[in-house]
């Protein structure tokens, strides 16, 4: 007999995290006033904290930001599940991400810096002068980042239903929680603006930290790394006895070799794309706090390491028969590997730690997201199309509206639509949000390529990409719970069951997003060779080679020019340009 | 556009080739290393029951910001900032 989740709410656990869960809520209305600025009222302010972090608040910030509460839930569930391919590749992708960012985004950040950008897609207006450029990196970010934000809420959930508040049958009771902490990150992120996540990811990251440290000894002292690789290793290489086919990988083979390091470097390539890591970029104080930064944050990566292995450390606990991945609809779901694991191995109060991390480590994420999508929004959509004469004040007011429709609409997502869907968006959105690399990184060292070039080359991979995950198919399968035995049922297959597929005309399976980007940028230097030779008009360049070094001198000196002197520095810099 | 307070006065300033080339390659190596997947997709040796494969990616967590620190303190000195 296998019991699922136990029934009932565990009380100590939910105490704990509660008693967190307000201290971050106290956190995220006092964030308002915390560096507080003359006025609220502008994007620079709510949306990027005046652009005056410090080293220290950027590593925080990126760290809470980059490393999701979705992140520390799903990647030690494909551990669990499938393993190292799947899983483990997080490892080298985010060591990788660093000394590749360390080369460009300095650039960004001083041209952002020079020519108040606030959008990654406002520097691609800037730079090529083109509307419909701009307008696809703003709706690739925002489709990036809408299913990014759902699945916070689903680690969210993972942790709710651990700690028995998943059981209620009635589902308007069942969601309560999700949508009572929704609605407060809603009203603090409209209130305090980007500083309420800056200041909640220091509970958050300290949390974290000490859940994993605990983990990890609790594996070295009570399992034995020894047997917790073995217990994996066993689980992986025994074939199923139905196909015959492995259960998952515990090393890489020379049939995954690429797919691996295809995910891993197109993983990394992608993760400074994205709206939400570009927000907290941008919002750091000066050029160098950036390159420090890519010194500091592989701290994270060496808890997501750690964290992954805890995978395989439910795999040794299932072989124990200490845990189970039930749910408490009885069915088998590999994303409750990490919260039963906390709760089978440590006592409530210390489990109670543990999910208040991974709940607050989903507020933190899901806050700049919103943030970031909602200044795409309103810079490159609404100023773009419906009101070129926004003032500073109506461009905040607009953003802090589309946070909060940006959050409901996530919500709305997760509660209404399967959980499948959000994950299928995921995945694709990784998939698209790479392909805006070629217009941004390259243009940060040249303008060569066409604007018509690149707009294509993004169009193609962006269809190529959608398609051929679409054609993904896997058995849709599902275990579950009956009369206390796993029973495994197959309905049919499923789309989007992998994010790689055989790169085109080879039987070599690649990371889809890497294989749309070689089309992608194959396309984008065909057509601007074609364009140019043609002389197609292509768009002004608004920049300046010097603004692509731009800093700021000595800090205390911009932070009394941004606080006493802004109007005039303002106007300062308006005649100095013109 | 709405434009914060800036500061340009500093002019662009090239990296002196030596500095950037030791600097590229500085950044160079781990990338290299983790692009080898078959180098390291093995299960021995072992170390403290971790196999290869997983303690050899969690070494590079740790050489990697050495090597980001020293390509960023190159740079500073190469610019001659501090």
């Amino acid at each position: 007999m296998i019991a699922a989740a136990g029934d009932g709410v565990n009380g100590v656990e939910l105490g704990v995290v509660l008693f967190f869960f307000i201290v971050v809520t106290a956190g995220g209305f006092l964030a308002a006033r915390w560096r507080r600025a003359e006025s609220m009222h502008s994007l620079e302010e709510w949306g990027l904290g005046g652009r005056g972090f410090g080293t220290v608040v950027t590593w925080f910030l990126l760290g809470g930001d980059l490393y999701t509460a979705y992140t520390f839930v799903a990647v030690p569930a494909a551990m669990f599940a499938t393993g190292a391919v799947a899983g483990f590749f997080a490892v080298p992708y985010t060591i990788v991400a660093y000394p590749i960012v360390f080369v460009f985004l300095p650039r960004l950040w001083s041209v952002a810096q020079a020519r108040g950008y606030v959008t990654p897609a406002d520097f691609v207006r800037g730079r090529y002068g083109s509307r419909a450029l701009a307008t696809a990196v703003a709706i690739t970010g925002i489709l990036a980042t809408m299913p990014y934000i759902a699945l916070q809420l689903v680690g969210i959930q993972a942790v709710l239903d651990t700690m028995g508040l998943a059981g209620s049958s009635n589902w308007f009771l069942k969601d309560l929680p999700l949508i009572i902490a929704f609605a407060v990150l809603a009203a603090y992120t409209y209130a305090s603006g980007l500083r309420a996540p800056a200041l909640i990811a220091f509970v958050k990251d300290t949390l974290i930290y000490v859940v994993i440290v605990a983990a990890i000894v609790y594996v070295g002292v009570k399992i034995g790394f020894g047997d917790m690789f073995d217990a994996a290793k066993t689980k992986m290489t025994t074939p199923n006895p139905k196909t015959g086919q492995p259960a998952g990988t515990f090393l890489t083979g020379d049939a995954t070799y690429w797919a691996y390091g295809t995910l891993a470097f197109g993983s990394a390539l992608a993760l400074f794309m994205y709206p939400h890591s570009m927000t907290a970029v941008l919002a750091s104080r000066r050029r160098s706090v950036i390159r420090r930064n890519t010194a500091i944050l592989p701290a994270y990566s060496l808890m997501l390491a750690l964290l992954a292995l805890l995978g395989f450390a439910a795999i040794y606990e299932v072989g124990q028969k200490k845990m189970t991945v039930f749910g408490h609809d009885g069915v088998a779901n590999a994303q409750l590997a990490v919260p039963h694991f906390f709760q089978a191995a440590f006592p409530s109060w210390f489990a109670g730690v543990a999910f208040a991390a991974i709940a607050i480590g989903a507020l933190v994420p899901a806050a700049i997201m919103s943030i970031a999508a909602a200044n795409l929004f309103t810079r490159n959509i609404y100023r773009e199309f419906f009101h070129r004469h926004a003032t500073p004040k109506q461009e905040a007011q607009v953003s802090k509206i589309v946070s909060l429709l940006v959050k409901f609409g996530a919500l709305l997502f997760v509660l209404g639509l399967d959980k499948q869907n959000a994950l299928n968006m995921q995945l694709l959105g990784g998939v698209w949000i790479l392909q805006t690399i070629v217009a941004i990184v390259a243009g940060l060292y040249t303008r060569w390529f066409h604007r018509w070039a690149l707009l294509t080359g993004w169009a193609a991979a962006m269809v190529y990409g959608t398609v051929t995950a679409y054609r993904q198919t896997v058995p849709n399968t599902v275990t579950k719970l009956v009369g206390g035995q796993p029973v495994v049922q197959t309905h049919g297959l499923r789309h989007f069951g992998s994010s790689l597929a055989d790169f085109p005309f080879t039987s070599t399976k690649t990371y889809i997003a890497i294989s749309a980007l070689v089309i992608n940028l194959l396309l984008a230097v065909v057509l601007t060779v074609v364009l140019r030779a043609l002389h197609v008009r292509d768009g002004v360049d608004e920049t300046a080679p010097e603004d692509f070094y731009a800093d700021v001198p000595a800090e205390e000196v911009v932070l009394e020019a941004t606080r006493e002197v802004a109007g005039a520095e303002q106007r300062v810099s308006d005649a100095r340009r013109s | 556009m709405s434009t914060p307070p800036t500061h340009r006065a500093a002019p662009p300033r090239r990296l002196p080739a030596g500095a950037a080339a030791l600097a590229g390659v500085l950044l160079l190596i781990p990338c290299v290393a983790l692009a080898l997947v078959p180098t390291y997709s093995r299960e021995t040796p072992r170390l403290w029951g971790w196999p290869f494969f997983y303690w050899y990616q969690v070494m590079w967590v740790l050489l990697t910001p050495l090597l980001t620190y020293t390509a960023y303190r190159v740079i500073r000195r190469a610019r001659g900032d501090r």
